[in-house]
């Protein structure tokens, strides 16, 4: 199978079995030793019908704090019976804008999510901002979404002072912002 | 700096929808608003990588604990490349899948098929300095499922990629050749396109074949690309292709 003009390979759903794969203790990106303004994130996920999602893979990226021996800025969590994910990790700071004109305004903290589940045929992207950091205002990607409502499915409530959590909704009323990148 | 090249519009028909509706799983869970297109900062741009060291790699699946598995045995290989044709280099593959009788050692699966206690349902593998990988398994078992009446998978094998960017993770399925029934799986046919649907079907390849072994198949993936040559004119290009 040689392809002489390669397209991405299709995706398809990660179906109800992927916890096959080893994740126990993934979802604590402290886990390799990483030190610093440790926070937790907390959330769940519904669906179209306020049910949870039992079965999703959840999992997290962060370009902020740098990578570096202790800390890869990866994690992965199993939703719970009620559609309950939790993450710890390291307070991400604000990061670089996007290419252009723009590319001056930072980028307010936020870490990105996926979200893949039997049902969902592509993984799902978004992102999750922090209630109270600054720059939700200007942020670029904030920016782009016109609706306050649909702007705050976003931002996490601060429950403590190093504590945040956010009700996902993959479809309807509150239905959360997704992106295609 | 990160290259903030944007990643390649992905052509049309070659990815299902998320409403894919012969897919019965999805009514509840597709959304229903449009996606917003986000232009590529660092956060799409980079993303995690990972090292054997941390991430060990179990390439292969047909011996656990000194016990070899039931079923057919094979040896998998292919290459993972970018859009562009560059092999992406030190990557990890995860993969996952049932057993030769059809049934995932999950406690999710209830279908009525033996369980292997010699079968490693799940491995790990890394691309080399060229992109390719290789690992040995058991060709899975077709199971049913209660999608629709008499609903059965066709053989398959899961792949999660994560590639060198947050907009290069892919989840697919590996399919075989000759399998009479892709032609009546809605998850398959999700996929609009043809020849999209049919790059997820892995060869057979006889010069893969290990005499006495193993029989062999041959499965390339292509991940996201971004335009080789970086934006240098300082206008933001990151809303076109709207």
């Amino acid at each position: 199978m040689t392809l002489a003009t390669p397209i991405a390979t299709a995706s398809q759903t990660i179906g109800p079995y992927w916890h096959l794969l080893p994740y126990k203790g993934w979802n604590d990106l402290t886990r390799f030793g990483a030190t610093g303004d440790v926070i937790t994130i907390t959330g769940r996920i519904v669906d179209g019908a306020g049910d949870p999602v039992t079965d999703a893979c959840v999992e997290l990226w962060q370009p902020s704090p740098a990578a570096d021996a202790h800390f890869d800025g990866f994690g992965r969590c199993a939703s719970d019976a009620e559609g309950r994910f939790s993450f710890t990790t390291l307070r991400p700071g604000p990061v670089a804008g996007v290419h252009g004109a723009a590319g001056n305004v930072q980028q307010a903290p936020h870490v990105a999510i996926t979200i893949m589940a039997r049902g969902l045929m592509k993984a799902l992207a978004t992102r999750i901002y922090f209630e109270g950091d600054a720059g939700h205002d200007i942020d670029p990607v904030l920016n782009l979404i016109e609706d306050p409502a649909r702007r705050a499915t976003l931002i996490a409530k601060a429950t403590g002072p190093a504590a945040y959590h956010l009700d996902m909704v993959l479809q309807g009323a509150g239905e959360t912002v997704f992106f295609a990148i | 700096m990160s290259d903030l090249t944007p990643y390649r519009p992905l052509v049309g028909g070659t990815q299902p929808p998320y409403d894919a509706g012969i897919y019965g799983s999805t009514k509840l869970r597709a959304p229903k608003q449009a996606l917003v297109q986000v232009p590529t900062s660092i956060t799409e741009a980079t993303g995690p990588q990972f090292s054997e060291s941390r991430y060990p790699s179990v390439i292969d699946l047909t011996k656990v604990n000194g016990g070899e598995a039931q079923g057919q045995r094979i040896v998998v290989e292919g290459r993972v490349l970018d859009e562009n044709g560059r092999p992406v280099p030190h990557t990890m593959i995860e993969i996952w899948q049932a057993n030769s009788t059809g049934r995932y050692h999950h406690p999710g699966d209830q279908h009525d098929a033996p369980l292997d206690p010699y079968f490693q349902g799940a491995g790990r593998v890394f691309t080399d300095s060229e992109g390719r990988y290789r690992y040995t398994s058991i060709k899975p078992g077709a199971y049913p499922w209660r999608n629709h009446h008499n609903a059965w998978r066709p053989n398959h094998i899961h792949y999660s990629l994560f590639g060198p960017g947050f907009g290069t993770r892919v989840i697919t399925q590996m399919y075989f050749e000759g399998d009479p029934l892709l032609k009546l799986d809605p998850i398959f046919h999700s996929i609009p396109d043809e020849a999209a649907r049919n790059r997820l079907i892995a060869d057979f390849d006889i010069d893969l074949t290990v005499p006495e072994w193993a029989l062999g198949y041959r499965f390339d993936i292509v991940l996201r690309g971004r335009d080789a040559t970086p934006f240098e004119d300082g206008n933001d290009h990151s809303h076109e292709g709207h």
